[in-house]
């Protein structure tokens, strides 16, 4: 039953796959004839549209979307427009046919995307062996900046070091835990993160008195959080990712432990599933549509205007991606791979976050401050209305590069060019 | 392992095999009279939990228990009544084809409808928190689960073991012909089996919708692992179905305790161990007509 599931399902969503790229290539395509005989630069846009890391897909497509249409609005980059070409990526070797596919077949000049991990180390080997740039716009471990690193991919999304040093820093001044119960999502993401996680750690002094992990997609956590009441830890270390996080919160406060929660990561539309009652914990988040300045207004106005929601972080991570690829096309004056390649190791720009961000030349990892935040129980605007930001980390006169990966900690040997 | 443990993961073991003993057996009662192996029971279960969502803001949750099932009982009977119908006759990969391309197409459906966000869903104010007898502590909620479950299952038991109408399902799930040489017609009696499954996968969504995300996915894995307790228990076999889901529920809470990372396997490797003692599964007994 499984296997015939499996494959037919596989076959559908090929198809499916393929109608969305001509449906989405012939809408993209309208504006660009009737504006010249350029030929467009095609973004190559794979985001999880399936399973438990769909929520933040819908956003990360939108976001490419709103990021395009304004590009070309103005002009286009050295007069091109610019054409997204959205797909499907689910699990890694999906996801290496389908990138293999959009830089063979449909001829894009970049990729941009990726939520799992997983998917984005695939993907990372496929934008070397073809010399194509690759923006990660959403997946975590360190080792896609570290010990897998290339010339070719550059992190948009932050560095799971970068995340748990954030909230290392505020649980260091803030709360003084000295035994810890990890739950990991076992794939690449959650083990990563975990080992990060245990970096902290040793540097507080808390001692990790039980550790589970935990399959993704999994719908029942009664048995976990039963584990976690026997141990009786200062807190619950979440470190399972997606939909899991959001199910993970509802069964811990249906079951009305008392026993704090934190995270390394969190993604804004995980607790706006949850909502405010159920949501819990201190996380860490990249970005967050009430931040305090100008560019975060600007952004969350128009992406309401244009859907109707507001954005989460995963949307930040595309359009970011797509405007910091846009300045270094422009900066080079060519799509040329190399060329925009040394062109975004010298960008900086602003994306909401109160600073200048670059991407590292060292890692290609992008540098930025990260937020501690709670969840806000009262007084709520709406139900969108969810974060309190208890800390910008790091603060406002430090170095954007302590929370960064070091060289000891995340060793990047790229061979450049 | 102390005693309280024991019992905690025990209870929370039969709770967990109480929402697969109601997924799967609609699944097994449309198996066994039907013979259609319906794809879109996950689905069905998904429809449950959106129609308690959608309709829990106007009724409140409890109505619901009754209302969603109803409500995708009626679909269900439609769908039966409007395409599977028509290929009861032909090859049996047709109706496995066929349900599992309605469930794509509904999965779809929800998202457009609803969209492919999440929905949040709390648990009724009545029921949250926990209650502790002695040293078990445990989820209200789950106790009423488990409630919901026992009443559901003896109910389905009485109606198809006393009533006339259950009577007839059984007759014709074991001898077609011989029932319609009675002159009864199985045509009524097929669409309210499907009805009838189908309104038993959205109890256990109704059930699961504040626990779990409301999300266009949540039938995906749900309604193989129904599959995976109907196998186990035997095809079409009432009683093996409810045993099947309680065993899940154990190996999975105390497959947990001990070894979280196969927690997803070990339904499976429950499955391949009955198959491969007992290839009818724990309850299966050889029927004529699939053979």
């Amino acid at each position: 039953m499984k296997s015939r599931k499996g494959i037919t399902r596989r076959g559908f969503l090929k198809a499916a796959g393929t109608t969305a790229v001509a449906a989405g290539t012939s809408g993209v395509w309208a504006p660009a004839i009737l504006r010249a005989q350029q030929q467009p630069i095609k973004i190559g846009h794979l985001v999880p549209l399936t399973g438990f890391l769909s929520p933040m897909g819908d956003y990360a497509t939108k976001a490419g979307q709103l990021a395009a249409e304004e590009i070309n609005a103005a002009g286009g980059v050295l007069g091109r427009p610019i054409q997204m070409l959205s797909d499907d990526e689910t699990n890694p070797g999906v996801a290496v046919q389908k990138a293999t596919k959009m830089i063979q077949q449909d001829k894009v000049d970049f990729l941009l995307g990726t939520v799992s991990s997983a998917v984005a180390l695939a993907v990372m080997e496929v934008a070397e062996r073809y010399q194509k740039i690759f923006i990660n716009s959403g997946s975590n471990s360190d080792e896609i900046r570290g010990a897998k690193c290339n010339y070719y991919t550059f992190c948009t999304e932050a560095s799971n070091t970068q995340y748990v040093k954030a909230i290392g820093r505020y649980l260091v001044k803030n709360k003084n835990y000295k035994t810890f119960y990890i739950l990991t999502s076992d794939y690449a993401f959650g083990h990563d993160l975990t080992r990060v996680t245990r970096r902290l750690l040793a540097e507080l002094g808390g001692k990790e008195i039980g550790h589970d992990l935990v399959p993704t997609g999994t719908a029942d956590y009664s048995s976990y959080i039963l584990k976690v009441r026997n141990a009786n830890p200062e807190v619950v270390f979440c470190n399972v990712a997606g939909a899991d996080q959001t199910t993970f919160l509802k069964q811990y406060t249906e079951f009305g432990l008392k026993i704090d929660v934190a995270g390394g990561v969190t993604d804004t539309v995980l607790m706006w599933n949850a909502g405010k009652d159920t949501a819990q914990g201190v996380w860490t988040v990249i970005w967050w549509g009430d931040l305090d300045n100008a560019w975060t207004k600007n952004f969350s106005t128009k992406y309401r205007q244009k859907y109707g929601l507001p954005p989460e972080n995963q949307a930040w991570g595309d359009y970011t991606s797509i405007k910091a690829l846009a300045q270094a096309i422009q900066m080079a004056g060519t799509t040329d791979s190399k060329k925009v390649v040394e062109a975004m190791e010298k960008i900086k720009f602003d994306a909401g976050k109160g600073r200048e961000l670059y991407y590292r030349p060292y890692d290609h990892q992008l540098i930025q401050p990260m937020y501690v935040v709670s969840i806000k129980k009262t007084g709520n605007r709406d139900k969108w209305d969810i974060f309190n930001v208890i800390s910008e980390v790091p603060g406002k006169d430090e170095s954007l590069e302590v929370i960064a990966p070091t060289k000891e900690e995340n060793l990047c040997n790229m061979k450049r060019g | 392992m102390d005693v309280t443990t024991f019992l905690q993961f025990f209870i929370n073991g039969i709770v967990l095999g109480a929402i697969y003993v109601l997924l799967a057996i609609g699944l097994s009662i449309i198996f066994g009279m039907i013979g259609i192996v319906n794809l879109t029971h996950g689905i069905l279960y998904m429809f449950g939990a959106y129609a308690t969502v959608t309709l829990a803001p106007y009724v409140g949750f409890f109505p619901n228990l009754i209302l969603s099932p109803l409500l995708v009982g009626l679909f269900g009977m439609a769908v039966e009544a409007a395409f599977l119908r028509r290929i009861y006759k032909g090859d049996p990969a047709l109706g496995l084809l066929f349900t599992f391309g309605l469930a794509m197409f509904l999965e779809q459906i929800v998202r457009v409808l609803w969209g492919t966000q999440g929905i949040p869903f709390q648990i009724p104010e009545a029921l949250r928190g926990a209650f502790a007898m002695g040293p078990i502590i445990y989820s209200k909620y789950r106790y009423f689960i488990g409630l919901c479950a026992v009443l559901v299952i003896a109910g389905l038991w009485f109606f198809l073991e006393k009533t006339p109408y259950g009577m007839i399902i059984r007759a014709g799930s074991r001898d077609p012909d011989m029932v319609r040489v009675l002159g009864i017609s199985l045509k009524p009696v097929f669409t309210a089996v499907f009805g009838l499954g189908a309104a038993m996968a959205a109890i256990s969504g109704v059930l699961a919708s504040p626990l779990a995300g409301v999300e266009p996915a949540m039938g995906t894995n749900t309604g193989t692992f129904a599959f995976v307790v109907v196998v186990i228990g035997g095809l079409g076999s009432f009683w093996g179905s409810v045993i099947a889901g309680f065993m899940v529920g154990e190996v999975e809470s105390f497959c947990i305790l001990f070894w979280p990372p196969m927690a997803d396997a070990s339904k499976f490797a429950l499955m391949i161990a009955v198959l491969l003692l007992r290839p009818r599964g724990l309850l299966g007994r050889r029927w004529e007509r699939f053979e």
